[in-house]
């Protein structure tokens, strides 16, 4: 059993509620970075700990949080963003369905270290009941002391807000967020500004996500030091990995990044291998937008060595044959599943999603679907596959935000691990049409260059 | 006419009440889900010109905010709507199958009502449930691991309540 520090009490029945989260040691994060420390010390265990973002650009949670900016008499304000959309990821939605209290204990700290006094939750509209339980979860906060004016008599007032948006992936994309929680569209704004220095309102503003939010509680409580102690390197802490696909047991498991991707499928402790007995053809390791990897690449790096679930392991070989941790949505793919398929569902999904500011973006996710659709429908030709890698080109890096390039990157992945299978659709196109391409090679072992 | 009943405006109030003096506007988004609510499962032009008018915002502000999200609808909806997830996981776990599964029962197809107007079929793009694949949203909640007998169910499930309330 590896450490658990964010679900190791999720399963304590009536966790939910404040009087059962209270008696389990809840809440004494709150009441040690009141009583005995400043914001600023905060904001030194946050760094000394390593957290890196949990939403999928893992960028140092402690780093950021130094940015805001702290004009005289602008207020500042913590945004959490729970707009969980990213397919593949439903680690946040675990959270705050089961235990809902620890988020709201590491937003209390949290506000306290950034100095906001009014914060927010953005919540994506699908998840209405669990607006619900975090607005009950505030309140039950509120009724003992822990949030509201003067809170355990420091002086400090907060207050959480939850605001529910409207289906809309984009939101997902924090200056996207910022617009939405103003009651606009979701269009990403250019950067810089950044929101640490005219975000919400022009006010400065930081947005994280939930789990970055609920493991600055073990934080606290254990110190930044303790906490860098736990996994590898720049991997520090625990990660949620909300695990799906054809696995024998999907669901949201709590690592500490020192496990290796095959220990995660094959244990009984996590995925239980996969499902039907089937062999592992494919993997999207951390939610849709980063690349997939064929089993040879998944399990070993192109160097021969052991892949673990972590940050630099993930991405090890770049995009040539690595992929990325992202938001820890891993999305297993078995010997019957259509990487055509797949990668058309996906395109589909951007260009639903697609905001429509950018034109590299919006018209290309569109270009993307519809030739990918022809493809899997048998009605493709050669030349289509060497122009959607011309596509996914010319859309990444060229948009305001990293839609664009969360667009282009899964089918990017798809045609350099799968070219075989996206040719052989396009050469048989009746008998594409009556089964699947199969595995191929893509779960021999793997060939090391000399 | 369209007004929101004294429970709904305190409701409103509540939601204007989260953001700073002038700032209203923020809650257009909770106030759009609780005009859909209030209003018969969707948005018709008069209610978004009644919300511009609480909030003290221009119509247009509203229009362009509601038709940019997917959860508002523009026109009326069956009584039950059946969002079925059709992204990358729930394909992979048989959602095409659950699609036409309840299309060809209800008989209608993705985005239209039954003549009855109790169900509306609709896909959706992913909701945030990979691990318990296929489903879908009905109302504020999800339906999740998805088989043939669970949706006939459902379907039994919604056309009893309904009588009930008829």
């Amino acid at each position: 059993m590896g450490v658990k520090l964010l679900l190791d009490k999720a399963h304590v029945e009536g966790i939910r509620y404040f009087e059962t989260y209270r008696r389990e040691g809840g809440y004494r994060s709150v009441e040690k970075a009141l009583k005995q420390m400043s914001p600023e010390t905060i904001v030194e265990e946050v760094k000394k700990s390593g957290l890196r973002g949990r939403g999928g650009a893992g960028f140092p949670a402690g780093m950021k949080w130094s940015f805001i900016a702290k004009p005289e008499g602008v207020p500042r304000h913590l945004v959490c963003n729970a707009d969980e959309s990213e397919p593949g990821t439903f680690k946040d939605r675990y959270l705050m369905e089961f235990i809902p209290h620890l988020l709201i204990e590491g937003l209390i700290v949290s506000s306290f270290a950034l100095g906001s006094h009014d914060t927010y939750i953005y919540i994506r509209g699908e998840y209405a009941w669990i607006v619900d339980i975090l607005e009950h979860a505030i309140e039950e906060a509120k009724a003992n002391g822990f949030l509201g004016k003067n809170i355990l008599g420091s002086g400090f007032d907060c207050n959480i807000y939850v605001h529910r948006g409207a289906g809309a992936y984009i939101c997902g994309e924090e200056t996207a967020l910022i617009e939405s929680l103003e009651g606009k569209r979701g269009n990403p704004r250019i950067k810089p500004p950044f929101p640490a220095i005219q975000g919400v309102w022009n006010r400065p503003t930081v947005v994280n996500n939930v789990e970055t939010l609920a493991a600055v509680v073990p934080i606290i409580n254990m110190g930044g030091e303790e906490y860098a102690k736990i996994g590898i390197g720049r991997s520090t802490g625990t990660k949620l990995i909300s695990a799906c696909g054809n696995i024998n047991k999907p669901g949201v498991y709590e690592i500490d990044m020192t496990i290796s991707v095959e220990e995660f499928i094959y244990s009984d402790e996590y995925c239980g291998g996969i499902a039907n007995g089937k062999q592992l053809k494919a993997c999207i390791p951390g939610g849709s937008s980063v690349p997939i990897l064929p089993a040879n690449l998944l399990l070993k790096t192109a160097k021969g060595e052991t892949r673990l679930m972590n940050y630099e392991s993930l991405s090890d070989g770049g995009f040539a044959t690595g992929s990325m941790m992202g938001s820890g949505g891993f999305i297993i793919l078995d010997e019957d599943q259509c990487i055509v398929k797949n990668t058309y569902t996906l395109a589909r999904f951007y260009r639903h999603e697609s905001c429509g500011q950018c034109s590299p973006c919006r018209e290309g996710t569109g270009w993307m679907e519809k030739i990918l659709k022809n493809i899997d429908t048998g009605k493709g030709k050669m030349s289509d596959i060497d122009l959607l890698w011309d596509i996914q080109r010319k859309i990444e890096g060229n948009t305001i935000c990293p839609l664009g390039d969360a667009a282009a990157w899964p089918v990017a992945a798809a045609i350099r691990h799968f070219r075989d299978e996206f040719e052989w659709h396009v050469l048989n196109p009746e008998e594409s049409q009556k089964r699947n391409y199969g595995l191929a090679h893509y779960a021999d072992p793997i060939h090391v260059p000399a | 006419m369209v007004q929101f009943s004294n429970e709904q405006m305190a409701e409103f109030n509540r939601l204007v009440s989260h953001y700073p003096e002038g700032k209203q506007k923020s809650a257009l988004l909770p106030v759009l889900h609780l005009a859909q609510n209030s209003f018969g499962g969707w948005l018709s032009s008069e209610t978004l010109d009644y919300v511009a008018e609480l909030l003290q915002i221009q119509p247009i502000e509203v229009y362009e905010v509601a038709t940019f999200y997917s959860m508002y609808n523009l026109k009326p909806v069956g009584k039950y709507m059946f969002e079925v997830c059709q992204t990358g996981p729930c394909m992979i776990n048989g959602s095409d199958d659950i699609i036409a599964y309840i299309g060809e029962k209800l008989n209608i197809k993705p985005g239209e009502t039954t003549a009855d107007g109790l169900f509306t079929l609709k896909t959706v793009e992913c909701l945030g449930a990979c691990g318990y694949a296929p489903m879908m949203q009905m109302g504020k909640t999800y339906r999740e691991h998805l088989t043939k007998e669970k949706v006939d169910a459902i379907i039994d499930e919604c056309r009893k309540t309904a009588a009930l309330n008829n």
